[in-house]
């Protein structure tokens, strides 16, 4: 192959001799960070600021100071969100990582059954948050949906006689299930991935040791999967606190506000009461925890580490 | 894990999830071809009968067509400018280790974790400043910039494999960033690129907050939304949502069935080890 010498517009190597390998410059980086900037980073920029000032959509946001963080931090609706939030979440991650965790090392192994049926599992991942929700605001109606067809399920106090969007308790069983038919898939992945890269060693060594497969799943795969569990939490955690769609088309934050979670309260805020000083202190204080939690978790899973197995190229 | 003897428990629990999943699946397909009365009268498990086509003509009536174009418009725009801008900046994340790349990568990375509601508003009030409000660019630009941590980190994955001696061997022939990057980075990071493709059309064509946000007019209208505001205006006339729901997958299910490996290596790598 002829050498030429000639560098590309945006290249920054110095090639010139020997095995001196060109890399690239930082300005590679440069068009990504900016649009990404702008679009992400800009933002929780101005709503720190807009959070300092009253704007109702038409005009210009004219400076209150701190008085929607006092209006907001004396508003029992939005403290209460928090408790909603939280208990979501909570339920979010207690029902989806038992049944991801034990689909995804069972889908992990390589038999045709098990693909043939991975790949059913995975249909709600080719959903919209918002079809999901009103494929099951319609399944589950009270007149029309399956509380009725199946009387002898729903029929109970436990599910409200059926009436499941009526009473606090119900609602947020709900959301909860909705959610876990929803992101299931997405973590039942996660997991697959996870146990698949678990050295099949681990497990003949614990055969030969005669190890059952009980045994086998308490002493190596769980253990092996510790850092899929923390990044799957994480997510979990991250998506919980943001829950929005489903809560927006199943329950409208109802009955009562016993559904009104942190963040759907900003978008009634903002985009119902025109509210958006105090939509923004919400969305300051929703950001600020969801980053907090991120960013430990990068850390306990090693997502920023730079290093890899070709380290020192 | 190799089996040895049949799993008992696990074929009960798996069969039960495979219920939970396949019933609503089974209810849309159903519902959207049957009639409205029908439907009502016989519950949503029954057996399919009085089939009918009306359904998806009603949602066709509905505009769904326009919604489709334009699901499709900002779909193709998010993967274009996603597939401009992430491959660059992987290049650099892997093979520049200066301090200013770091922290670039550290951006993407905190990006990661800002949720979209968070910075709804702001981008509200930014999209208003730029007069873009009601129109496909206002969803377009959001969208692609949230495509874009995730994105950067499969295709920093997918580089990271390429070996040293192949650096080397571009540069022994004299090559420029530029054409390293395009004669060997881009060849062997196409199964990256694949799923990053994927990934950011299904969040375009999924997505939700910033069309509901951003979008006012029938004439810009994506396709989650119409769904939404079919379901609100026709919220008894469940076999016509179904109908609805069932047009909006079936794109999706398309793309799933021609490229499910590259979806799924791609999810799966989220995980790491």
């Amino acid at each position: 192959m002829t050498t030429t010498l000639t560098e590309g517009g945006l290249a920054g190597s110095k090639s010139s001799g020997g095995v001196k390998v060109g890399r690239p410059s930082f300005l590679w980086s440069l068009p990504a960070i900016t649009f990404f900037g702008l679009f992400a980073i800009v933002p929780l920029g101005v709503v720190v600021w807009l959070s300092l000032t009253s704007w109702d959509a038409i005009g210009s946001p004219h400076w209150v100071g701190i008085a929607n963080w006092k209006a907001m931090f004396s508003d029992p609706i939005f403290i209460k969100s928090f408790r909603i939030t939280a208990l979501l979440t909570a339920l979010g991650i207690v029902t989806q990582t038992p049944i991801s965790l034990l689909l995804g090392v069972w889908a992990a192994g390589y038999q045709r059954n098990r693909a043939i049926l991975a790949a059913l599992y995975f249909i709600p991942l080719l959903m919209s948050a918002a079809a999901i929700s009103i494929v099951w605001l319609s399944l589950l109606n009270p007149y029309f949906g399956l509380p009725r067809e199946e009387h002898w399920l729903f029929g109970g106090a436990l599910f409200n006689g059926g009436f499941l969007f009526s009473s606090p308790a119900t609602a947020i069983g709900v959301l909860t299930f909705v959610g876990m038919w929803q992101w299931t898939p997405f973590h039942t992945l996660i997991y697959q991935g996870g146990a698949r890269s678990i050295p099949e060693v681990l497990y003949q060594a614990a055969a030969i040791d005669g190890a059952g497969r009980v045994r086998q799943f308490f002493h190596i795969t769980l253990p092996q999967l510790r850092n899929t569990m923390i990044t799957s939490v994480v997510l979990m955690l991250v998506g919980g606190l943001t829950t929005f769609d489903s809560i927006l088309i199943l329950t409208q934050g109802q009955p009562d506000t016993s559904t009104t979670a942190t963040s759907y309260y900003m978008y009634e805020k903002a985009f119902q009461s025109f509210q958006f000083g105090n939509a923004s202190v919400i969305a300051v204080v929703l950001a600020a925890v969801t980053m907090v939690v991120s960013l430990i978790a990068v850390r306990v899973s090693g997502w920023d580490k730079m290093r890899s197995t070709q380290e020192g190229m | 894990m190799t089996a040895r003897r049949p799993n008992y428990t696990a074929g009960v629990f798996t069969s039960l999830w495979l219920a939970i999943v396949l019933v609503p699946v089974y209810v849309l397909v159903k519902g959207s071809l049957q009639n409205e009365a029908q439907y009502t009268s016989a519950g949503p498990l029954s057996l399919p009968s009085h089939l009918t086509s009306a359904n998806f003509k009603l949602v066709f009536q509905d505009g769904f067509l326009r919604f489709f174009l334009n699901t499709a418009i900002i779909t193709v725009s998010v993967v274009l400018i996603v597939v401009l801008l992430v491959p660059p900046v992987a290049y650099a994340i892997v093979r520049n280790r200066s301090r200013t790349v770091t922290i670039v990568f550290r951006i993407l990375l905190l990006g990661l974790a800002v949720p979209i509601q968070a910075v709804i508003v702001p981008i509200f009030y930014l999209i208003l400043k730029a007069q873009l409000y009601d129109t496909l660019p206002a969803v377009i630009l959001p969208t692609a910039a949230f495509a874009m941590p995730i994105s950067t980190i499969v295709l920093t994955g997918s580089m990271r494999d390429i070996t040293s001696d192949m650096y080397e061997a571009m540069a022994l022939d004299g090559a420029s960033s530029w054409r390293t990057f395009r004669n060997l980075v881009l060849p062997l990071s196409r199964s990256g690129l694949a799923t990053v493709i994927i990934f950011s059309a299904l969040s375009a064509w999924n997505g939700f907050l910033f069309p509901l946000i951003l979008t006012q007019s029938a004439g810009v209208r994506v396709f989650t939304l119409g769904l939404y505001d079919f379901t609100t205006a026709n919220s008894v006339d469940a076999p016509a949502i179904c109908a609805a729901v069932v047009m909006s997958i079936v794109p999706i299910l398309l793309v799933y069935l021609f490229a499910r490996r590259a979806l799924i290596q791609g999810l799966m790598g989220v995980g790491g080890k």
